[in-house]
């Protein structure tokens, strides 16, 4: 399976990802600079990194959502290629208008870095196939702005059409109903803040981050 | 001409830092303030002939995330 990276200025995990992507698909996945206006073809998985992309500044994602990469990225999304944001990449996801939401700062106030337990909310998606229903499972966080808002009526219907993906086992930053990852409409982007590239070999301290990717590799295919 | 762009949050949104805010100036022993709310000041020099629909859009489009902020522009 072919994967890209989008790099932005100040991603700080895309290496990490394609790290991961490689040790799961045994293909090395292609690194796309923010000012390509093209991907390449025949992607089976678009992935967001996490980081600071340029600093935080107005707000985080704000500006990277605005990059000439991304009309690429929703044009490929439309089309039905899996996308997967994670952390700073679902920031850019809401931003973008691909899920729904926003991520504020923290409730605490606090920059959250620690392992988090999650549970699995919907194991249908093809990003969470590998996982059993409400199965719990570890992954690590580290964020200052993971504080998932949206009015309670789009809650309602995130929650209704089983949009909900990852949900924390208790609060972290003060997200709404607890929500760590959101599906879009038709099941194939996800944002999450936690980062399952960091649990992908057992040195690691667990490999929960794994099926992930390995589930979207299942469904998409080699 | 100058523009000011006043960005802040929806009323019903969650203000952390805002709170935090509220907190201090308890803290410093100012009494009687109900509530604060943080937002951002944008100062933008543009071109005379700007019209009202690109600076809407410029808010719109990159200034205030619509999903949790309200935006006002002022001219001088």
């Amino acid at each position: 399976m072919k994967t890209a990276v989008i790099v932005f200025p100040g991603s700080n995990c895309d290496r990490d990802m394609a790290v991961a992507l490689e040790a799961v698909t045994g293909v090395k996945p292609a690194m796309v600079w923010h000012g390509e206006s093209d991907l390449p073809q025949g992607l089976g998985l678009i992935a967001l990194p996490g980081g600071f992309s340029y600093g935080d500044y107005l707000r985080c994602g704000a500006i990277a959502a605005r990059s000439a990469v991304v009309p690429a990225v929703l044009a490929a999304a439309e089309r039905g290629v899996p996308v997967l944001g994670v952390c700073n990449g679902f920031q850019v996801l809401t931003e973008i208008g691909l899920l729904p939401g926003a991520l504020m700062r923290n409730a605490g106030l606090n920059f959250v870095c620690r392992d988090v337990a999650l549970t699995v909310d919907n194991a249908q998606s093809l990003f969470t196939s590998r996982y059993a229903a409400g199965e719990q499972i570890v992954v690590p966080v580290a964020h200052h702005d993971g504080n998932y808002f949206a009015d309670a009526e789009t809650l309602d219907r995130l929650e209704g059409e089983g949009r909900v993906a990852l949900r924390y086992a208790e609060s972290v930053n003060g997200s709404a109903r607890n929500i760590a990852g959101v599906l879009n409409a038709g099941g194939t982007v996800l944002g999450m803040m936690p980062h399952p590239e960091r649990r992908i070999e057992p040195a690691h301290g667990g490999t929960d981050g794994r099926r992930l990717l390995e589930g979207v590799l299942a469904t998409v295919g080699a | 001409m100058k523009l000011r762009i006043i960005v802040s949050l929806k009323p019903g949104v969650l203000d952390p830092q805002g709170r935090a805010i509220h907190k201090a100036l308890g803290g410093l022993g100012f009494t009687g303030v109900a509530d604060v709310r943080a937002g951002k000041v944008f100062e933008l020099d543009v071109a005379d002939d700007t019209s009202d629909a690109a600076v809407d859009e410029m808010c719109r489009k990159l200034l205030a995330n619509t999903v949790i902020e309200n935006y006002r522009i002022e001219r001088p």
